[in-house]
């Protein structure tokens, strides 16, 4: 016989998710999505709260590094998974490559879309370093920028693809 | 959104048991998820199909078709070379679906069973028809988006799903099972029949799981394409669109099939219109012939009257294109 799957809530339970490589253990109700999970419950304010309904793309985070709407997922369904944030992506004090990129190319102006716009590009190179505008085009189009910085964090992706040959 | 119980089955068996009064079964949530917080459902449990071993990915056997998991993210279906040389007609299908997260996240049961986008169904201050009230807000409200025929009174929703139509115009058969019993089902028949007056969009039956789609042997013969306008260039849901199939040789369509998204409460299909293509030399006169037939009972409301030039020139396209290739 194999054991039955426990049924986790209504009430609070244990959850323990691994956020940017560390085990990060959280008492929530299973309601709880990944985006107030990581904004409340371990204070990682990157993935920004806009629609909170799978319609701008602010919340974007990866998930075993393919990128999704953390608003829409909840955070019990993403134990045992590898959630990374732009929190994580800066190493030995020193800014990811697609950051900086970020920062040369002027790639933003209000700056709430950009966690997540640095998340789907850091996804697209990490899966091939080989792109075009159109290819980043593709994958930015599920991130809304409201200040029109579209044209700038093209050419930060393809900066940091070239840096990374 | 209400606190709920969440439970992650590990065996369809283990998820068709807990699937009982009040709960929900769980896929990618992209669209479960935005009901549940507009207070538009609110199950007691959700059943997470997510970690079932055997329903993601697919496979092609000679004989007993091309069978798809209904747990396979959309992703998957976009991304894999050989599905596209089996069943091009999906990566066509969702080349335009949503966003990348989304169809990461997205499943091909969800997809097939998501609800449809009409605002006022997803006012939840609005009792509109569907959700048990007396009328349609959209037949003197705001229609642009609404069906333009096949509505038979009640409700002027459209079918919102891209992959519907492409599989339905590939013969697509989808299985169900639940506690006590499995059926396959022709994927039409998973939309219920506006006609039929029912308060519902899917057939589904409560404790049921989509556990695969299954397109025969037969239907792989056949050459399809899918094109869909968009209010803009991206992210956005069909105005109208259209999945074409065909065996197509010496520029004749043979055993062709024309499905009709965002036109209708279900994917509009009309038998009657494939007839006026069958064996013919393909010609714009031809694919019009057609094109009048599948919305020869279109009534548009006051701003969706588009649809229809829209339609016809859709239908255009993809059936030009097929005899071109
Ligand atoms: C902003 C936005 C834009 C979109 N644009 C498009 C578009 O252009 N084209 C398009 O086609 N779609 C579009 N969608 C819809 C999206 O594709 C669907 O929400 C998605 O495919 C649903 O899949 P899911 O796995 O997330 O389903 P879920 O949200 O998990 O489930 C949806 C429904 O199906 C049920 N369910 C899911 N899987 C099963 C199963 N195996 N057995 C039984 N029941 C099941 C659930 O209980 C629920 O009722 C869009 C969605 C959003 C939010
Ligand atoms: S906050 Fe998640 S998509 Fe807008
Ligand atoms: S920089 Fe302001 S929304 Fe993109």
């Amino acid at each position: 016989m194999p054991r039955a799957t426990p049924v986790l809530g209504p009430a609070a339970v244990d959850v323990t998710l691994d956020v940017n490589g560390h085990a990060r253990a959280i008492h929530i109700r299973p309601q709880r999505t990944l985006l107030d999970a990581l904004r409340e419950d371990l204070g990682l304010m990157g993935a920004k709260k806009v629609c909170d309904e799978g319609t701008c793309g602010a919340c974007t985070v990866l998930v075993d590094g393919r990128p999704v709407y953390a608003c829409m997922t909840l955070a019990v369904a993403t134990a045992g998974r590898a959630v990374e944030t732009v929190e994580g992506l800066a190493h030995d004090g020193g800014l990811h490559p697609v950051q900086e990129a970020f920062i040369a190319h002027d790639a933003f102006q209000c700056g709430f879309c950009t966690p997540g716009q640095i998340m789907s590009v850091v996804a697209l190179l990490r899966a091939r370093p080989d792109v075009t505008a159109d290819d980043v085009k593709r994958a930015v189009t599920g991130n809304l920028c409201r200040c029109g910085a579209y044209p700038n964090i093209v050419a930060a992706a393809l900066a940091a693809a070239k840096r990374k040959k | 959104m209400k606190p709920f119980a969440y439970v992650r089955a590990g065996s369809v068996a283990e998820a068709a048991r807990l699937l009982g009064k009040g709960s929900a079964a769980l896929a990618g949530g992209t669209d479960l998820i935005g009901l549940m917080k507009g207070g538009l459902a609110a199950p007691a449990r959700l059943v997470d199909l997510t970690g079932i071993d055997g329903l993601r990915g697919w496979t092609r056997e000679r004989g007993a078709g091309l069978r798809i998991g209904a747990l396979t993210p959309l992703v998957e279906l976009e991304e894999s070379e050989g599905l596209a040389r089996h069943l091009p007609i999906v990566r066509e299908a969702l080349a335009d679906a949503a966003t990348l997260q989304l169809r990461v996240m997205g499943t091909l049961g969800g997809n097939l069973l998501q609800r449809n986008r009409c605002w006022y169904f997803r006012d939840q201050a609005v009792p509109c028809w569907l959700k048990g009230g007396t009328r349609c807000f959209a037949v003197d409200g705001e229609n642009a988006h609404h069906a333009i025929v096949g509505t038979d009174g009640g409700c002027n929703r459209v079918s919102p799903s891209d992959l519907a139509p492409a599989l339905i115009a590939h013969d697509a058969r989808v299985s169900l099972a639940s506690a006590r019993a499995a059926r396959t089902i022709p994927l039409a028949e998973l939309f219920t029949d506006p006609a039929l007056h029912r308060r519902e969009e899917h057939t589904i039956r409560p404790g049921e799981i989509v556990t695969q789609v299954v397109i025969p042997d037969s239907a792989l013969q056949r050459r399809g394409t899918y094109v869909k306008a968009m209010d803009r260039k991206a992210w956005s849901f069909a105005l109208v669109s259209v999945a074409a199939a065909a065996r197509v040789r010496d520029g004749k369509l043979r055993d062709t099939r024309i499905v009709l998204g965002g036109v209708a409460p279900v994917p509009w299909r009309v038998e009657a219109a494939e007839r006026e293509v069958d064996g013919q030399p393909y010609s714009d006169a031809v694919a019009a012939r057609a094109a009048d037939v599948l919305l020869a009972d279109a009534h548009p409301l006051k701003d969706n009257g588009y649809k229809i030039p829209l339609a016809k020139e859709l239908v255009r396209r993809a059936l030009a294109r097929l005899a071109a290739a």
